[in-house]
């Protein structure tokens, strides 16, 4: 993850992907500041919804509560991408939402400046009725890819599951070594000597 | 008919360079003490480092005035919390308590860049870095100000901190003792005082154990 100011790199190690609550996740594009404060404030609402209602939010409701909020400050400024991904009473939900105040539903999406080269890969692999870990390596590629090709991509590359019971962190990987994995260098015929010869 | 600017800035950048490193029992924060604007210098003995708390110490470059004023907020917002809660703020908690008062000025930000070190309430040392308008961070270390992007790839490289968010995680705590980490600093701040204009003067060093706080003074070149 890359935090850009000025064309310098701030940081290769801000948390894209926020922790809303035990059991749904906000992932960050556009403003950190910005997705950081709404995406602590929309925890703050959540938990104030369980206190007054005595149930969980729904997956809807919680990305409704922050479409809403930011379209209130629409034209003001903020820069906000964000995907609301949780499990509700009527199972997972995946939402996203933006600084403009649009939220849609929906299977997949991919969010940010790298977006367009991991909705490649993305909708090229996904089907629905994938498992965890096909979906979560489908996951990991897709973000690999788009810190290949984007200047503003990189870092870690994170991956978390959302279940019934919550939410759990797969994998973090540095996309640096995501890359020799998915596309191994074989050794040059020097080194393949030189290792024989060590071994002998 | 283009629009008319205003040509008047509420803004200006008094210059200078703010760094804090964090270790397993303690953290050094560091600023020099040179107030600048423009191409003149206002003085020589400015200090740019505010103890907020006990295990909390802000350091902050930028424009003076807005970190007076934020320094003043965060100060009178740390004595309420001490007679509510009977105790003072860690240094997590002062974190995050920044990262909300830079945000509610979100379209008139502080034009402050901060660095927070002090100990958590293990006592290890710890280092959240910020930008105008209160997105932060915890790192192992960090550089701000006018001498950042002469600093930091430097400690990058020494210091070489993982990443908080690989899996399995791995510690962001220096591995450096405290004598090394202060000289560490020291070498880094003479260095940008070199290549950057507006870093210089004099050295503050500040030095947060769970035993207490030393402060430290070096020389650096007054050019």
């Amino acid at each position: 993850m890359f935090l850009i100011g000025f064309l310098y790199l701030a940081s290769q190690s801000v948390k894209k992907i926020i922790e809303i609550n035990p059991y749904m996740l906000g992932t960050m594009a556009g403003g950190a500041a910005d997705c950081q404060f709404w995406h602590r404030n929309l925890g703050i609402k959540c938990r104030l919804h369980e206190l007054a209602n005595k149930r969980r939010i729904s997956v809807s409701g919680a990305s409704k509560l922050l479409a809403n909020m930011l379209y209130s400050y629409r034209g003001m400024g903020l820069s906000v991408g964000t995907m609301i991904a949780g499990w509700d009473e009527t199972g997972p939900g995946l939402y996203y939402v933006d600084n403009e105040g649009g939220r849609l539903k929906g299977d997949r999406f991919s969010v940010g400046s790298g977006s367009p080269y991991a909705y490649g890969v993305l909708d090229s692999g996904y089907k629905f009725d994938m498992s965890v870990e096909e979906a979560s390596e489908l996951a990991r590629r897709s973000i690999y890819h788009a810190t290949f090709r984007d200047g503003a991509s990189g870092g870690v590359a994170s991956v978390y599951h959302v279940g019934p019971n919550g939410w759990t962190k797969l994998s973090g990987d540095d996309v640096g070594e995501l890359h020799y994995h998915y596309y191994p260098v074989p050794p040059a015929i020097a080194e393949q000597v030189m290792e024989e010869a060590a071994a002998e | 008919m283009t629009k008319q600017h205003a040509n008047w800035s509420p803004y200006d950048n008094n210059g200078g360079t703010c760094v804090a490193i964090a270790g397993s029992d303690y953290c050094v924060i560091a600023a020099d003490t040179r107030m600048s604007t423009g191409y003149s210098i206002l003085t020589r003995d400015y200090s740019k480092i505010h103890k907020l708390a006990d295990k909390a110490v802000l350091s902050s470059s930028g424009f003076q005035a807005d970190v007076k004023a934020l320094q003043k907020v965060l100060k009178s917002r740390h004595l309420v919390y001490q007679h509510q809660h009977n105790k003072q703020m860690s240094c997590p908690a002062m974190a995050q308590l920044l990262s909300n008062t830079l945000y509610f000025k979100r379209f008139f930000p502080y034009y402050a860049f901060n660095v927070l070190g002090g100990l958590d309430e293990q006592g290890k040392g710890c280092v959240f870095t910020y930008d105008a308008v209160g997105s932060y961070e915890k790192v192992g270390y960090s550089a701000q100000g006018s001498g950042s992007t002469l600093i930091m790839p430097f400690l990058d490289n020494q210091l070489k901190s993982p990443s908080p968010l690989l899996l399995p995680a791995q510690d962001a705590i220096t591995p450096l003792s405290e004598p090394e980490a202060v000289d560490l600093v020291k070498t880094v701040f003479a260095s940008a005082t070199e290549r950057d204009i507006y870093t210089g003067d004099k050295l503050e060093i500040m030095i947060l154990k769970a035993d207490g706080i030393r402060t430290e003074v070096m020389e650096l070149r007054k050019d």
